[in-house]
């Protein structure tokens, strides 16, 4: 078990080095000079040299790209362009509205999905089944940004349940800070939901096809143990690897929820430097969201020891 | 699976009962894509405006109403709806073609697997939208760049798939019979081993087509796509938010239709691969 442990850790670093030339050699794939690109359209030749010279740009390709790595190791992502200030620091600045958003989306969307998903399979073929398979298919197709918007105008607009937008820290009372954050986790959930229900409900009818459930229910096990600790439990090493690999949809999502509903949280501050061509940041959140999206895989890939012996070995 | 399906009677109301989900998705994208084609005879300019009906609702004049500089909304919506499906088809044919050659090498040659592989793990780990808001913001908005920004994150998956196919039949009988007749490696990949890709392929281009639109909305929402002088969805979305409380329409009406566009894809898509490929499911 250690050395399966330690065997995924390894992988890590081959990944995490694909990202790093490929954000690193994005800047040079682009046509012109890097550093003209990130001064803008407005930028003097002694802004350009000044950029040029302080990101290194006048050195040897290899020799900024190692530079560069061992400086994003140590957790220094350079400065943005715009405000002078550490990109780490920034991101650091940000980061609380983004995790309390993706934690109450996943909480919301895993329950909602794997209670759709299990009642799904527990009755399939059922006018339930159809529901649950028509909101997957539904829910895969609308954007974030619509139903946003559908829910912002009905529910915050129209009947005034809930805020419109906006972002309430944890520290100024757990009630103001889950009231901001419903809407737009519902509304980023949607896709995930889809997306784990269908596995979800997958993978409990092939698993409700097994013989142990037969004699589970031939024992006159009840049926709520019966499907969750007999049949989901053996169910759930494709619905965790989807969570994982929908952790990409999420981040993905999270940019664009974070727009609708005016979050400060990365999000904003990628769509904010788009505006003002402020690469630095571009570049370190891609590091940063690339980096959360590997170490959470990598997190699910070593719990499999725990729910699947199996696996350790292969 | 197939095997146990009695004698099928032909005809074409038995294919709209064995496969509806084929029949409802491909007919809403024949007249989506029959009115972005003709989309000059059926709206009006969707650029010009007159700030004298600004935010009128639908109504017999302005079938979706006008947005808030007086520009008609459905003829923006079908203008829109051709940079959304050329963008969704580009993507899913660039996608499908470099991710098919390279998944071919890599599950062929073990050598070049390696390599491939880890690059692949690499770009999927990197967030599409950011990727392509990084490409779009150091090479300039255009409809190009969009489509190159969003095929280059579904390249590893059309690879992965292509790679599971082959390394499932490269030692199949009648691969080793073809190989031990001296076929050259190049014939092989095309003739033996490519026809079983197709079925999986079709299927997936289906799903990348869907993801692109939505991307595409997505990028122009944020600012990040299509010029915003070019009718998109997206950009349709992102202009009008401000009037979200008093004109709903002008965000509900590009919003349903995206919506919808992508809906029919994702059904086309599911209808696709229950009839050509039970086996494979999304998200994997």
């Amino acid at each position: 078990m250690l050395s399966y442990i330690i065997r995924r850790l390894l992988g890590v670093i081959p990944v995490m080095l694909v990202v790093g030339i490929f954000v690193f050699s994005l800047l040079h794939l682009a046509p012109g000079d890097p550093a003209a690109i990130i001064a803008g359209d407005n930028a003097t030749p002694e802004n350009i040299a000044k950029i040029r010279q302080s990101l290194g740009l006048d050195r040897p390709l290899l020799e900024q790209f190692t530079s560069w790595g061992w400086a994003t190791l140590r957790g220094d992502l350079g400065v943005s362009m715009f405000s002078n200030i550490p990109v780490t620091t920034l991101i650091q600045q940000r980061m609380g509205p983004t995790v309390s958003l993706a934690i109450t989306t996943l909480i919301v969307a895993v329950s909602i999905a794997v209670t759709l998903g299990v009642l799904a399979a527990w009755k399939a073929g059922s006018l339930l089944d159809r529901a649950v398979m028509g909101l997957a298919v539904t829910g895969f197709s609308v954007p974030v940004f619509v139903v946003g918007y559908i829910m912002v105008y009905y529910i915050a607009l129209q009947w005034r349940w809930l805020p419109v937008q906006g972002y309430k820290e944890l520290s100024e009372g757990f009630w103001p800070w889950l009231r901001h954050l419903i809407l737009p986790s519902f509304a980023l959930g949607l896709a995930y939901v889809a997306l784990i229900a269908r596995i979800t409900r997958a993978s409990m009818l092939e698993v409700l096809a097994e013989d142990y459930i037969r004699t589970a229910s031939a024992k006159g096990v009840a049926t709520v143990p019966m499907l969750l600790r007999h049949a989901l439990k053996n169910a759930a090493v494709p619905i965790i690897t989807v969570i994982g690999i929908g952790i990409a949809l999420l981040i993905s999502g999270v940019v664009i929820t974070e727009s609708v509903f005016n979050i400060p949280g990365i999000g904003r501050l990628v769509v904010d430097a788009i505006a003002r061509s402020d690469y630095p940041i571009i570049q370190g959140s891609m590091i940063v969201f690339a980096g959360v999206y590997v170490l959470i895989n990598l997190a699910i890939d070593i719990s499999y020891c725990f729910f699947d012996p199996r696996i350790r070995y292969s | 699976m197939d095997t146990a399906v009695p004698a099928r009677r032909s005809g074409s109301a038995e294919f709209i009962r064995r496969h509806p989900t084929i029949v409802i998705g491909g007919l809403l994208l024949i007249l989506i894509t029959l009115a972005a084609i003709f989309a000059p005879w059926l709206a009006r300019d969707p650029i010009a405006f007159e700030p004298i009906n600004r935010l009128k609702p639908p109504g017999s004049e302005f079938w979706l109403g006008t947005d808030s500089l007086g520009r008609d909304i459905f003829a923006r919506m079908v203008y829109g709806a051709r940079i959304s499906l050329i963008v969704g088809l580009s993507v899913a044919v660039i996608a499908i073609t470099c991710g098919s050659v390279i998944g071919l090498l890599a599950g062929y040659f073990n050598r070049v697997d390696i390599v491939v592989m880890r690059l692949m793990d690499g770009i999927m780990a990197i967030p599409s939208i950011l990727l392509a808001i990084a490409l779009v913001a150091l090479l300039g908005s255009s409809v190009t760049v969009v489509i190159i920004a969003i095929s280059i994150p579904e390249v590893p998956r059309v690879t992965r798939l292509v790679r599971a196919v082959v390394l499932s039949v490269r030692d199949l009988p009648f691969v080793e019979a073809a190989r031990s007749n001296g076929t050259r490696v190049g014939k092989l990949l095309r003739r033996h081993i490519l026809p079983s890709t197709i079925a999986p392929l079709i299927v997936q281009a289906t799903y990348i087509c869907a993801s692109a639109i939505l991307t595409e909305a997505g990028l122009s929402f944020l600012g990040a796509g299509t010029p915003p002088e070019i009718p998109t969805w997206g950009n349709m979305i992102a202009g009008n938010r401000l009037y979200l409380q008093i004109a709903p329409w002008t965000i509900f009406a590009p919003g349903i239709c995206l919506a919808l566009v992508v809906l029919a894809v994702n059904l086309l898509g599911d209808g696709l691969r229950d009839r050509l490929d039970p086996r494979i499911s999304r998200g994997m």
